[in-house]
């Protein structure tokens, strides 16, 4: 056991009335990977806010190295070594890599000496195995890629204490190992690391020590080598029962009813995205789509619901054709998209819970006559979804990005599936959820696909897709490398395929 | 037992506070500027004194709100534009070409019986506020070239243009200043009864219901608002960021045209050189100033051609008529840095290690007297 860096005593924050810490005890040893395990809401991101002086806590002490301090603002967390890579990065999407990094870093010249910068960036990042092109720009890297940025950020500004909220959920298993093993090097150079996260293999698998956070209580805190799933899941959701789904498939009949030929797309940076791509849909199926992120996925989905141009190739649904529709025509044929950045994209944060269900059928007969918005119409809706789907919000009227993430995607699915879909196309919906609204989200699918909606499920967690879809398409590249029937295959093949490596007997179903 | 203070968000702020909290600080800007008038060698006290028994009285009134008409559809203009995060600092060049085409119309467009011809004047004065801030439109719809430059750098060629018409071939003849001749009286709009106040405060009046209504029950305002907040969301949406914004823009520069119109047909029945005289500029001032609400806007509106009468009429006893220009400008100064108070209070806390949650331990009498707990500043995720 290394030696005790900081230790938090008895906080508390209160939100409104929400208390997200509850005298919260925490020990953070040097050397050490920590991990804070617990379900959305639980008030782990809030405590590692309140360490790195976003938030002040209303009760509750502060020791550094055995010292009381007061940390009032990141800065203050920054002089003593703290650091966090938040889930939403904090970086400059219009300035390099290198220049994200050394906006943070004390060495202030009066001129910007790019290379020196890069080479001193490369330095610090091949210590640990952390490729960064320094000279990147960050809104063309990947979001893997960012969050290296945002390692190599604390590292060069030579923090002791570095805190990752939710690392993984940005990241491909593949890349989520190397991740840890970076991390792994950082801890035995004798740095402290706090990873938050609530995916309880990967914390018995990478922690050193383990802290279980629950309604903003410590539930539990143990030496990794003492954890078991049972300890881990009852400390986590306490005495509720789980049920994992049994996939039951509600393809009805061998009719394709979307499809897409030989689509061909460009990325944002106008490159190939998507190279010839062609896969069906039956009626009621879940199709996946599995891959290493950033293979196209995000592409895939725009083109789907038409908010990206398609350079070549058609795509049908029903038998008519919507290649060259705008994105309010793919909406009125049915098809709902549940994009990766739900909150800013799929969801208005700063407008209310009504406001939010009409974003997609605002012009339509349910909710507007002559122009003018029927508002009784939206808060009956409201207060429908809000009971059938069990979404916790602070008032219709309050702003939808005070909820939490679980609530949020409940939201956004709620108004999609009102529209009755003939099509949805979800983006990693599960991710970052909670074990509670993860399973709402997955129930709210089947539910979908028995009625006969289509789903496009893009996922990178294999098990996931392995649950829930009836068939497979692997992406690499831009290409989807594959087809596979779910229970004509199995992880391997799949790991094989998102790898890259094609098949003669690749079939095209 | 330390203590220390701390800004907290207000959960719930009460009518009361919204409107006494700008009051108080307009009253912090008019001491402010007392302090400069003192140093100038006048006493404050006189000078508002005599500011504030120029406006009231009934003509005093009547003349405020004269003076405030263009400022209000400036006002309107330009918190129109900013509901959907477009800055239109072209109030001035709108008006001009607003006030051009509708002199011009009235003066050498064909012969009319007064109603028709009245409504032809308005939609001029509207067309030429709209073609004013559509060619800022279209390269910001088009190719998002900032539309504050190109707004602004407008205002001149529109000024330039007016300028010319009054100093060149639409001069009144035989005369010294650089203005068109007045427009027939049978083209003037009525005074509302013998109130002295013409009825083209009605139309402000109801526009400014008009466009409260359109903001908040309308599909087209519900579409500016997600625009505004999150522009991603609308393309999600379906929602088209390059029609908009020709609207939007479009609609903001045709009410900064009515400007003109309000003049023309009103105030002055004509057109002079340098006529907005940064009606356009006050516009924004007074949006801001009104939260971008447009029934506010009509309040301030008016409260700013207050201001300007009552510093002209100072003027005879020595003081520069730039006062009104500094108090404008410290009152949105003073009124904005205010608005911090209205959204955030100061709270003292005791710092102590027993300190616990409202749930458990003894409550803190602080919690009793404001039920409403607060939010830190910066709320998670807002």
């Amino acid at each position: 056991m290394g030696e005790l860096i900081l230790e938090m005593k008895q906080i508390t924050k209160v939100f409104g009335l929400i208390v997200a810490n509850d005298k919260v005890d925490l020990k953070i040893y040097a050397g050490e990977i920590h991990a804070l395990l617990g379900e959305n809401g639980a008030g782990k991101s809030t405590l590692m806010n309140i360490l790195t002086g976003i938030y002040r806590p209303d009760g509750g002490e502060i020791f550094y190295r055995g010292k009381r301090v007061e940390i009032r603002s990141p800065k203050d967390a920054a002089k003593l070594g703290i650091g966090m890579v938040h889930q939403h990065f904090r970086l400059i999407p219009t300035l390099s890599a290198a220049e994200n990094i050394f906006l943070y870093s004390n060495k202030k010249n009066f001129f910007l000496k790019q290379e020196e910068m890069q080479k001193e960036i490369a330095a610090c990042s091949k210590d640990f195995n952390l490729e960064v092109d320094a000279a990147a720009k960050v809104w063309q890297l990947s979001v893997g890629e960012q969050q290296r940025v945002e390692i190599v950020k604390l590292l060069y500004q030579g923090m002791e204490i570095l805190i990752l909220d939710e690392p993984s959920a940005v990241l491909t298993p593949q890349e989520a190992q190397s991740m840890f093993d970076t991390l792994r090097k950082m801890a035995d150079s004798g740095k402290a690391v706090v990873v938050i996260s609530h995916k309880m293999n990967e914390v018995m698998a990478n922690a050193d020590r383990i802290t279980v956070l629950r309604g903003g209580m410590v539930e539990d805190t143990m030496l990794a080598k003492d954890a078991t799933v049972a300890r881990l899941t009852k400390a986590v959701v306490g005495d509720r029962e789980y049920t994992p789904h049994v996939r039951e498939s509600y393809v009805t009949g061998d009719d394709f009813v979307f499809s897409m030929e030989h689509v061909t797309a460009l990325n944002d940076k106008n490159l190939p995205a998507l190279k010839d791509l062609s896969l069906s849909i039956r009626k009621g199926e879940i199709f996946g789509i599995a891959g290493v992120a950033g293979n196209g996925q995000r592409e895939l989905s725009e083109v789907i619901a038409g908010l990206r141009p398609v350079t070549e190739g058609t795509i049908t649904i029903y038998g008519e054709d919507i290649t060259k529709l705008s994105v309010k025509q793919h909406i009125k044929k049915g098809i709902s998209f549940i994009p990766e950045d739900r909150l800013h994209t799929g969801l208005v944060p700063e407008l209310n819970l009504m406001d939010n269900i009409i974003l997609t059928s605002y012009d339509t007969d349910r909710y507007s006559k002559h122009g003018i918005i029927q508002h009784a119409q939206m808060q009956t809706d409201a207060v429908e979804y809000v009971e059938k789907y069990e979404i916790k919000n602070g008032g219709l009227d309050q702003p939808v990005g005070l909820m939490s993430g679980g609530n949020q995607q409940k939201l956004l699915f709620a108004r999609e599936v009102s529209g009755n879909p003939s099509l949805i196309v979800a983006c990693y919906p599960v991710r970052g959820l909670d074990i509670g609204a993860a399973d709402a989200i997955r129930q709210i699918l089947l539910e979908q696909s028995q009625k006969g909606v289509s789903v496009v499920f893009i996922s990178e967690e294999l098990e996931e897709i392995f649950n829930m879809c009836d068939r497979v398409g692997v992406l690499c590249d831009g290409e989807l490398i594959g087809i596979r029937d779910i229970h004509e295959t199995d992880f391997m093949e799949i790991g094989r395929m998102m790898a890259g490596e094609k098949e003669e007997a690749a079939t095209y179903a | 037992m330390r203590k220390r203070f701390r800004v907290v968000k207000r959960t719930d702020v009460s009518i009361g506070r919204r409107i006494f909290n700008p009051i108080l600080f307009v009253l912090l800007a008019l001491l402010f500027c007392g302090i400069f008038l003192a140093a100038l060698g006048f006493n404050p006290f006189t000078v508002y004194g005599k500011m504030l028994k120029t406006i009231c009285t009934p003509g005093g009134i009547t003349r405020s709100i004269q003076a405030g008409l263009p400022l209000m559809f400036t006002g309107l203009a330009v918190a129109f534009g900013y509901r959907m995060n477009l800055n239109n600092i072209g109030g001035d060049g709108q008006y001009a070409l607003g006030a051009i085409l509708c002199v011009g119309f009235a003066l050498y467009g064909p012969e009319m019986p007064a109603v028709p011809k009245i409504i032809v004047m308005f939609l001029c004065a509207m067309a030429g506020g709209a073609i004013a801030a559509l060619i800022a439109a279209i390269p910001k719809a088009l190719w998002n070239v900032s539309e504050t430059i190109l707004t602004m750098m407008l205002n001149y060629v529109f000024l330039y243009v007016l300028n010319y018409l009054m100093y060149g071939p639409w001069k009144e003849l035989n005369q010294m200043v650089a203005q068109t001749r007045v427009i027939p009286e049978k083209y003037w709009l009525p005074d509302i009864g013998n109130t002295g106040v013409n009825s083209i405060l009605i139309i402000v009046i109801l526009m400014a219901v008009a466009l409260y209504f359109f903001h908040k029950k309308t599909t087209k305002g519900f579409q500016m608002e997600v625009i505004r907040r999150s522009p991603r969301a609308a393309q999600y949406s379906g929602m088209s960021l390059a029609k908009n914004i020709l609207l939007v823009l479009g609609v903001s520069g045709a009410i900064a045209g009515l400007a003109g119109f309000a003049q023309v047909t009103s105030i002055i029945h004509r057109v002079q050189a340098d006529l907005p005289n940064n009606a356009g500029y006050t516009g924004i001032v007074i949006a801001f100033l009104a939260a971008l609400n447009p029934l506010v806007v009509l309040i301030v509106g008016f409260l700013f051609g207050a201001l300007q009468i009552s510093a002209v009429a100072v003027q005879v006893t020595g003081v520069p008529s730039q006062v009104a220009t500094m108090i404008q400008g410290s009152i949105m100064l003073f009124v904005i840095a205010g608005e911090f108070f209205i959204r955030y209070r100061i709270v003292k806390v005791k710092d102590t290690q027993t300190e616990g949650p409202p749930a458990s331990g003894p409550p803190d009498p602080d919690i009793i007297k404001e039920p409403a707990l607060t939010v830190e500043k910066g709320g998670e995720q807002a």
